[in-house]
């Protein structure tokens, strides 16, 4: 069964489109990462996911209608949302405390577990805690339920280098056990460039890129290239060319990497690189279609 | 990553999972109205320590008036005029300050109770957790309409059997009267009248919480604006165009309106009773619960909480 399942997914706010008409199917043990620039629509994709919000269109995750089934939903999903949002006068013991009480796959020993690899005292309130902390907080309240999807809008905002990477593995060593599936937003791409098995590129309200890693990364080769060699790069038709210290980074969807191999140094580009050059296209495109 | 080898222990974990969700099953209907309850007590702490301080300040006043009490104990035995009542009069006084600090508190608890959560956004983390909307405006509800009476009644009967003690002890000292006193004054049956006053007042007020508590979840902002500015234009519009104001009428007898249907103010004989001590024999019940105005207001309690529900669903963080 796939976890998630939208058909024909809108969503509008008055005359704005922030959803616009997503086909979308998430298989169950993924790591997706959604990428898109501000106001692309993530977080409201999102939000129609969790059923946070109403949406035109058929949805369904893991079976269920999240806008009418919400509460049953969360016993299997469960999410971190774009910034803190654990109320500031919650004490840590009260908060592990409710969720303990209302969830039924809460393990709360698991939970005690995490907790102790940190300096957060039981007995403080949030809003006594610095922003990592609260960030830990809400992370081993997350990872010790026993969900079948965990979505994360920018899970690591705010918060410093050595705390994210942290963060990922964590996630990956202590919650990810390929039934379970992840969805993420972030915009520190750079990050979770080897945690994903799947990325989904995403502006204006509709999906511009859809694949697994294994598929971007036979697809994407990025090749820099010498000035002289620069000509005969072009050939291949390049999606982005950018200049680095002199030489030219040529970006090639489906590029025969044997015959770019003889032209320069072939490489496999970051999701970055990729992102910036599908989006550029992106954007000249709809000027274009504009004029 | 996770290697093949942690399949098998994994599912192992699975089947314990499973397991403990069966046994929580049954128990999973009440738990979440039951967790929501203490959260909403662990967030306002104004629910039980408003009663508290008004009682801390009933203590102080009757003790400067325990200096006075051997003096009135002799001039009601000496007159024989309602000695009950006025001996029971302080008893009354601090049960009405209690009874008006909790209406006070509910009231401010409902105009915050679905706003705050939006203005600090943990809405997002409540609804990350399955609790449904129902269940968590119920909760909310409960606070007004069960918690806050509840602790009034504890906190009311804590207070006046300490001023018993107190003013026991006092003309025990004294030596005047105390043996009148513990005659007269029926512990047991006001506090039994005090507990049928506070259910009488939570359900005729039921409509004015759950008024303040759907205003709370639809506002985006001066929540107590929009729930009394709309109020004061429907009197103010009828005062205009019509000269009457039965829309004021309506909402005095929603405020003080259960008085004449849930006591008897007079005994059979036409005497009149004692506001300060009214007899377990003035209650009134049956013709309280066969009033109109009973279950049209709990009617109207129920579709503003329906509606109430209906509209947290919709809500985001402002």
């Amino acid at each position: 069964m796939a976890c998630i399942e939208a058909r024909a997914l809108r969503k509008s706010y008055g005359t704005t489109v922030a959803v616009d008409g997503v086909d979308l199917r998430v298989e169950e043990g993924r790591i997706l990462g959604l990428i898109g620039p501000n106001g692309a629509g993530k977080t409201t994709a999102l939000n129609a996911i969790l059923g946070l919000t109403p949406y035109e269109g058929e949805l369904k995750v893991l079976g269920r209608d999240p806008w009418t089934a919400r509460d049953q939903l969360m016993r299997d999903v469960s999410f971190i949302a774009d910034v803190a949002v654990l109320p500031r006068w919650i004490r840590v013991s009260q908060a592990v405390d409710y969720v303990a009480g209302v969830h039924p796959r809460f393990d709360r020993a698991k939970a005690e577990g995490f907790l102790a690899k940190t300096t957060i005292r039981r007995t403080s309130k949030v809003r006594e805690l610095s922003k990592g902390m609260v960030a830990q907080l809400h992370l081993a309240l997350v990872m010790a339920i026993d969900a079948r999807l965990l979505v994360l809008d920018e899970p690591t905002l705010g918060l410093d280098i050595l705390f994210r990477k942290q963060f990922y593995d964590s996630l990956l060593n202590d919650y990810f056990d390929r039934t379970r599936t992840i969805v993420v937003t972030t915009h520190q791409v750079e990050e979770i460039q080897d945690v994903l098995t799947d990325l989904m590129f995403i502006d204006r309200g509709r999906i511009v890129l859809n694949c697994s890693m294994e598929e971007f990364e036979a697809r994407y080769v990025e090749l820099a290239v010498s000035p002289d060699h620069l000509a005969a790069a072009r050939a291949f038709k390049p999606i982005h060319e950018r200049q680095v210290f002199g030489r030219s980074i040529l970006l090639f969807d489906h590029g025969d990497r044997q015959q770019l191999a003889a032209l320069g140094d072939v490489r496999a580009p970051s999701i970055a690189d990729v992102f910036v050059a599908v989006m550029g296209n992106q954007s000249a495109a709809a000027q274009g279609a504009a004029r | 990553m996770t290697t093949p080898s942690n399949a098998v222990p994994e599912s192992l974990n699975q089947q314990g999972i499973d397991a403990q969700r069966i046994a929580l099953a049954p128990l999973s209907a009440t738990r979440p109205l039951y967790w929501s309850i203490r959260r909403e007590i662990w967030e306002n702490r104004s629910i039980y320590i408003g009663p508290l301080v008004a009682a801390a300040v009933c203590i102080l006043g009757f003790l400067v008036s325990l200096i006075g009490l051997p003096r009135s104990m002799y001039d009601a035995s000496a007159h024989h005029m309602s000695p009950t009542g006025m001996l029971a009069m302080p008893y009354a006084h601090v049960a009405w300050v209690l009874i008006l600090t909790a209406f006070l508190v509910g009231i401010f608890y409902s105009l915050d109770a679905l706003y705050g959560e939006r203005r600090d956004r943990s809405i997002l983390f409540w609804k990350s957790l399955p609790v449904s909307d129902f269940t968590t405006v119920l909760a909310k509800a409960c606070i007004p309409l069960v918690a806050l009476p509840l602790i009034t009644f504890v906190v009311t009967v804590a207070l006046q059997l300490i001023m018993l003690l107190l003013s026991a002890a006092v003309l025990l000292l004294t030596g005047a009267g105390a043996a009148t006193m513990w005659a007269r004054l029926p512990f047991f049956q006001m506090e039994f009248v005090l507990l049928y006053g506070l259910i009488v007042l939570a359900l005729w007020h039921a409509p004015l919480y759950a008024w303040l508590l759907l205003v709370s979840g639809w506002a985006r902002r001066a929540a107590f604006l929009w729930a009394f500015l709309p109020v004061l234009a429907i009197g103010a519009f009828e005062r205009i165009a019509f000269r009457t104001s039965h829309f004021g009428r309506l909402l005095q007898d929603r405020l003080m309106g259960f008085a004449p249907d849930a006591f008897a103010f007079h005994t059979p004989d036409g005497l009149p009773v004692d506001p300060h001590f009214i007899p377990v024999a003035a209650l009134t019940p049956g013709r309280f619960l066969g009033t109109p105005g009973l279950w049209i207001g709990l009617i109207f309690a129920a579709i503003f909480l329906a509606a109430a529900v209906r509209l947290r669903r919709y809500r985001e963080p402002i």
